[in-house]
């Protein structure tokens, strides 16, 4: 792969909050248009690092590079700016529970665009078609949505102003089998859509099965460091105790 | 014995050590949280919809218990002051004695600590929950700042309220006290109104309505701050909102003295 066929490349980061360095000269590149998905347990720095991608928190040192453009050149102003060529779904989908399903994917759309309303609802109604959800439950409020759903509105509105990579936070996690595949199904079609617009997808997950079936690469992340980054069918037959140890849970 | 008063005082000297750092690294934290409203406040787009919304929230929504309160203080103390005065025979000045300690610090004070408790906690609440259910950093990943959309407005709206409801309570105050002094006590009511006319002058009022402005500021900035530092779900919610209604209190309070030395020099 050349060098243009990556959307973030992490070279040596280093962090450490108080006396626990969470990053440890951790470097990565993430293919463009790939599912990419970092595995690790509970602790090993997933979260950490996906904050590092946004960012949202600073390095200690160590560079990371979005679409070619270094983060610690970006003033916070610049910043904001930046994030928005993200999409991010949440762990339990952070959805605003003072908004329906229908006005939190509308959200994004009012801030940034100029579409009228009647733009605005077409845009949103066919994000809510893109992500199975029935266009009943668009009126509803966070609180009367079961957590599948949640998660469809949730992703909807990452979607919403066509983010060039969107992060997964631990995607299925709390989720009842159905409702896994249907999310894993998602994320897949979502990557996948039959446009060429290259979306890249960036999984944190500690979901082994998940993860292979879904990813084109796998990142295992331990202590802080990438101790394997391979291809899914090459993760599958790795040598590392330490994956090996994961991948038999 | 000599070695156990040595650890004894290490730990103290210590403890007292680590407070006084912990308590610097806070006003630090607080002033930092501070500047950041000044410098949003000059950064278009300023949320006209947030704004009145909470305008709506800490006004109008706090309406009916200053009301309430306002009337039942403005009683209470034209019957207290009566009792008083009456012993040197000048209860006809329970009116102007009313109407001025009204508008001086009474409206002021308890309009502050009563929107200081009532929308105070709940800015810190509402921010909290947001802050430990990732919507805060859902904002942040929208690319929207997350300080200018939720603690602006509401700092905006409390400034701007708290003189509104605090003159509101002067004014329903005023007419428990004349109610009471006319009404129950029997003063005379023109003898009421024109010893009004002759103690109360407008720069009781113009303090009373500077010191609300400030007090409105000062609980919707601690308010926001205590939203913003909430930590471990909902305990670490409840931490906030407590510390919020406690700490908007007595910076209501501490603050009412010096406002009140510095405002006594120059009106």
């Amino acid at each position: 792969m050349n060098d243009n066929q990556y959307s973030i490349e992490v070279t040596n980061l280093k962090k450490r909050f108080g006396k626990h360095q969470v990053i440890n000269d951790l470097s990565i590149k993430i293919p463009k248009g790939k599912i990419t998905t970092i595995l690790g347990f509970s602790g090993a720095g997933k979260s950490t690092l996906l904050k590092h991608f946004l960012g949202l928190i600073k390095p200690d040192s160590g560079e990371i590079y979005v679409d070619k453009l270094e983060l610690s050149s970006l003033e916070d102003s610049d910043l904001i700016i930046f994030r928005r060529k993200f999409g991010m779904l949440f762990q339990y989908a952070a959805l605003f529970d003072s908004l329906t399903a229908f006005d939190n994917i509308a959200f994004p759309i009012r801030e940034f665009s100029d579409l009228n309303n009647q733009e605005i609802e077409e845009k949103v109604n066919s994000l809510i078609q893109a992500v199975g959800l029935e266009s009943h439950s668009a009126q509803k409020f966070p609180d009367e949505l079961s957590g599948g759903m949640r998660k469809r509105v949730g992703l909807a509105r990452a979607l919403a102003l066509n983010p060039s990579i969107m992060l997964y936070d631990e995607p299925t996690t709390g989720l009842d089998p159905i409702t896994t595949k249907m999310v894993n199904d998602l994320i897949k079609k979502t990557s996948d859509d039959g446009s060429d617009r290259m979306l890249t997808s960036i999984i944190i997950s500690h979901d082994v099965k998940a993860s292979l079936e879904i990813s084109d690469y796998i990142a295992f992340l331990e202590k802080g460091e990438i101790v394997e980054y391979l291809p899914v069918e090459d993760f599958k037959k790795s040598e590392n105790p330490n994956v090996l140890k994961f991948l038999t849970l | 014995m000599i070695k156990e008063q040595g650890n004894f005082f290490y730990h103290h000297i210590s403890d007292f050590g680590r407070f006084v750092l912990k308590t610097i690294s806070g006003l630090g934290k607080f002033s930092n949280f501070s500047s950041k409203f000044f410098y949003w406040l000059i950064k278009p787009p300023l949320r006209y919809k947030l704004l009145i919304e909470q305008l709506y929230y800490i006004g109008n929504k706090s309406l009916f218990i200053v009301c309430l309160a306002g009337i039942f203080t403005g009683m209470v103390l034209a019957y207290q002051t009566y009792f008083g005065f009456k012993l040197i025979s000048v209860d006809s000045l329970v009116g102007p004695v009313v109407a001025i300690s009204m508008a001086r610090e009474l409206a002021p004070v308890l309009t502050g600590l009563i929107v200081a408790g009532r929308a105070g906690s709940a800015m810190a609440a509402q921010i909290g929950t947001m802050k430990v259910t990732e919507q805060i950093d859902a904002l942040e990943v929208m690319g929207i700042d997350s300080f200018q959309y939720l603690a602006v407005p509401r700092i905006i709206a409390g400034t701007l309220s708290l003189p509104i409801l605090s003159i509101i309570f002067l004014l329903i105050g005023n007419l428990g006290g004349w109610f009471v002094g006319t009404s129950a006590l029997m003063i005379d009511e023109a003898l009421y109104f024109s010893k009004l006319g002759e103690f109360m002058f407008i720069e009781d009022i113009i303090q009373g309505v500077i010191k609300s402005f400030v007090f409105g500021f000062i609980i919707s900035l601690v308010g926001t701050y205590f939203g913003f530092n909430v930590s471990k779900g909902a305990e670490g919610v409840g931490k906030g909102t407590n510390r919020a209604v406690v700490w908007g209190m007595i910076s209501v309070l501490t603050v009412d003295y010096f406002l009140t030395s510095l405002l006594v020099k120059i009106l």
